[in-house]
């Protein structure tokens, strides 16, 4: 089941300078990590706003409605700037990994193009449904916010898609260095991704619910408990609540897809060195001279997550030479934060829920409101680390088993120069965006970029 | 035809629109730049921001779709023209980072020097991102982008006098278009005071573009004589359309119709655009390589260009909706922000 190892390896002569490829993937990983946060929410977000529009339509309930305006506006802000970092990406494919895309830039065009036309989509709906909220019909407006909520699912679809060939670079025959025979769609549709595009969009509207929640939880928490507050905490924790439980499941198909096409990073991401059965779950430690220590270690747990039996062999580090492994440690805890938060987060989904049946209401508990506070940033560390996974496990490899990170860097020097602009010019960004998400969450909030003035 | 060449074409299409539409957003955070006090210039940023509002997003994934059609249509052009000319890439990006996050925060920030900060941040990358992306297309046209990954001269390919000009015109070029469509958007809020101040702007532009485009010739003659040749052979059609329309450009502004300038000032740029791939078309990186080493498969070019098509059938009415969606709600005066 390792169709991808059996392929040639493709080694070029000479690596590239350390300081520039260090520089040259911390720039990718921070602008990368920025974006996705963003992306997350211009994802999930639009679906809460048009549920809670309608609902508000429908029964004429003013507090569904003014949560619904205030939500636009933070959509608005976001989408502005997810618009820019995202822009930076597509020019980083080719400032930074040069040699990805002179090669491979038509291998895995596709899905980029199709992004393309749904971000069209989104730019121009987003600016109809925030221009014109009341100068179009209740129904038209709510119409006029789907196609906004379809593009941002398709496009977090053909990106992951992209992302997915990396990890299983399908749809071409490699010739002296060139490609042929490329066939676009199969490249697109790779085994790899069903599982990962299921596993972020379903990220996607939980780092959207929870964060949206966590912000009324903290009203909850200084004791703002009108039914404006209290809607505008269970409607999207609600949401986000239903998915964990999916999302734990999905992250089971992920990992046991990686088990058959991916097993190093499978290996790397619960630091398991020697081949065989009985492999067992470990949760934190640290990797040193080649084996996981100080780790809890839950006997067989990983044979029977990967294949239900204990017997199950699980592939280790010791089937790939040394120079192929990625880094262990970083691999293995980034996974551990990923499913640990995902386990709080379905405990507090079913408190919330338990709370409900019982009682009809939202916990009093700080017990419970602390953490519900927290739930947002816990998702999106979740959504980061899971990231870190993907991206670090893949190494050295950024094309897997075809095209190392090294070969596909801009040979040009001095690329840490970009580095610090880009961390000097993020910084900045960051700081003015939460600025102005603040100013958007005050009583009387202030017009959203898209917006008419006098709306 | 062959695949390749419709995608040449198409991708062209879509720089051309991204440098009206673009461009004209672009132009319009320069002349805020130029509006004068805070409390004076207020007016004509209202009616600049008015103008950007709903649309500089969709008019900002034109610059996308081009990177994206290069990347996967002619992949080794995109990779040696990212890794050669990453510096002034690199400024441009930022800028426009600079550009959309500090229109969208101006607009919701409230203090004064908060809307004074964001909107020197705002104008200022709407001036560098059209210079530096002017330097790249100069550093193209000269033939100082070889193939390859940086094989050219980091610094050399965009710091001569093509490069140069090709910076200068399109911050020009931009300022221009914006001044030229800010008449029109002036007449349509009803505000004739305001349409004579980017009246007398588009016209001085418009004569500080003309001398440029002339000096231009004399430095493309002796630093590109090549791109020189192939503009004043079989290119020279489109460069005469584009002089003939920059006049009747400026015999129309001085008439005051608005909306006919609207046309022909698009017109006299979209030429100079095409202008330029004739002069040089095989090529794509002059002097030695042409479109067809360096195109895709075409099973990959069939399905981009599949992609386009059925994109364009659900874009292009999405945006006449977009903008008769904003040409129906005029501007507001004096109503409080």
């Amino acid at each position: 089941m390792r169709p991808a190892l059996a392929a040639p390896l493709i080694v070029a002569a000479g690596p590239a300078g350390g300081a520039d490829l260090a520089a040259a993937r911390t720039q990718m990983a921070l602008s990368l990590g920025w974006h996705i946060i963003v992306a997350c929410l211009g994802v999930g977000m639009p679906a809460l706003l048009l549920f809670t529009e309608w609902r508000g339509l429908r029964r004429g309930d003013d507090d569904y409605l003014r949560l619904a305006r205030r939500w636009a506006k933070a959509v608005a802000v976001l989408f502005a700037v997810g618009a820019v970092s995202g822009t930076i990406l597509s020019f980083e494919m080719g400032l930074l990994w040069p040699g990805l895309m002179g090669v491979y830039g038509q291998v895995i065009g596709l899905p980029f193009a199709l992004e393309g036309i749904a971000f069209f989509l989104e730019a121009i709906f987003i600016g109809i449904y925030l221009y014109a909220w009341d100068r179009l019909s209740p129904r038209a407006h709510l119409l006029s916010g789907v196609p906004v909520m379809v593009a941002g699912v398709a496009s977090a679809f053909f990106i992951v898609s992209a992302n997915a060939w990396m990890n299983q670079p399908r749809g071409f025959l490699l010739q002296g260095g060139r490609v042929t025979h490329v066939s676009p769609w199969a490249a697109m549709f790779n085994p790899a991704t069903p599982p990962q595009t299921i596993h972020m969009i379903v990220a996607a509207f939980m780092v959207s619910g929870f964060a949206t929640a966590s912000v009324y939880a903290v009203a909850l928490l200084r004791g703002r408990r009108d039914r404006y507050h209290r809607l505008g905490f269970l409607v999207p924790f609600t949401v986000a609540g239903a998915l964990a439980p999916v999302q734990i499941l999905v992250g089971d198909y992920a990992a046991r897809f990686l088990a058959g096409y991916q097993p190093t990073k499978l290996a790397a991401m619960e630091g398991v060195t020697r081949t065989g059965p009985h492999a067992p779950l470990s949760v934190g430690g640290i990797f040193v001279d080649g084996r996981l220590r100080y780790a809890l270690e839950i006997p067989n747990g990983l044979s029977l997550l990967v294949g239900y039996s204990p017997d199950t062999v699980v592939q280790g580090l010791d089937r790939t030479p040394p120079a192929d492994r990625p880094p262990v440690t970083p691999v293995h805890l980034c996974f551990d934060t990923m499913v640990g938060i995902g386990v709080l987060l379905v405990l507090l989904a079913a408190w919330l829920a338990f709370g409900w049946w019982r009682r009809r209401e939202i916990p009093r508990s700080r017990l419970f409101l602390w953490p519900a506070a927290a739930s947002g940033v816990l998702a999106v560390v979740a959504v980061e680390a899971g990231w870190v996974v993907t991206e670090l496990g893949r190494q050295p490899w950024v094309v897997y088993v075809r095209l190392r990170t090294a070969d596909a860097v801009n040979p040009a020097p001095n690329l840490w120069a970009g580095l610090l602009l880009l961390v000097a010019v993020y910084t900045v960004l960051t700081v003015s965006t939460v600025y102005v998400l603040r100013l958007m969450v005050r009583a009387r909030p202030v017009a959203a970029p898209q917006e008419r003035e006098t709306a | 035809m062959e695949a390749a060449q419709v995608l040449l074409g198409v991708m062209w299409v879509g720089l051309t629109l991204y440098a009206l539409l673009g461009g004209a957003d672009f132009g319009g955070g320069l002349w805020d730049l130029l509006a004068g006090g805070s409390r004076a210039g207020m007016p004509q940023r209202r009616l600049i921001e008015h103008s950007l509002g709903p649309v500089w997003e969709a008019n900002h994934v034109w610059l996308i779709f081009v990177l994206v059609v290069l990347w996967t249509g002619f992949p080794p052009v995109f990779a040696a023209v990212m890794s050669t000319l990453y510096i002034p890439l690199t400024l441009a990006a930022f800028g426009i980072i600079g550009r959309g996050a500090a229109f969208a925060f101006r607009k919701s920030s409230t203090e004064l020097w908060q809307q004074r900060l964001f909107g020197a941040a705002f104008a200022l990358s709407s001036v560098l991102t059209p210079f530096f992306l002017g330097t790249v297309a100069g550093a193209v046209a000269s033939g100082r982008v070889p193939p390859g990954l940086a094989r050219g001269r980091l610094v050399g390919a965009w710091v001569n006098p093509t490069s140069m000009l090709g910076g200068v015109l399109a911050v020009a070029v931009c300022a221009y278009l914006a001044a030229v469509f800010l008449c029109d958007d002036a007449v349509r809020s009803r505000l004739p005071g305001m349409a004579e101040v980017f009246r007398r702007r588009a016209l001085a532009v418009a004569a500080v573009t003309g001398v440029v485009a002339l000096g231009g010739i004399g430095v493309l003659h002796a630093d590109a004589p090549r791109l020189f040749t192939g503009l004043t052979h079989r290119a020279l059609p489109l460069v005469l359309a584009s002089a003939v329309l920059g006049v009747a450009s400026i015999a129309l502004l001085w008439l005051r119709r608005y909306l006919l300038v609207r046309g022909t000032a698009a017109l006299a740029v979209a030429a100079v655009l095409w202008g330029w791939p004739v002069a040089q078309y095989p090529l794509m990186l002059p002097p030695a390589v042409s479109f067809r080493q360096v195109a895709a498969e075409p099973a990959v070019i069939t399905a981009v260009l599949v992609v386009a098509g059925a994109g364009a059938l659900l874009v292009l009415p999405s945006i006449a909706w977009l903008l008769a969606v904003q040409h129906r709600l005029p501007f507001e005066r004096g109503s409080p922000g």
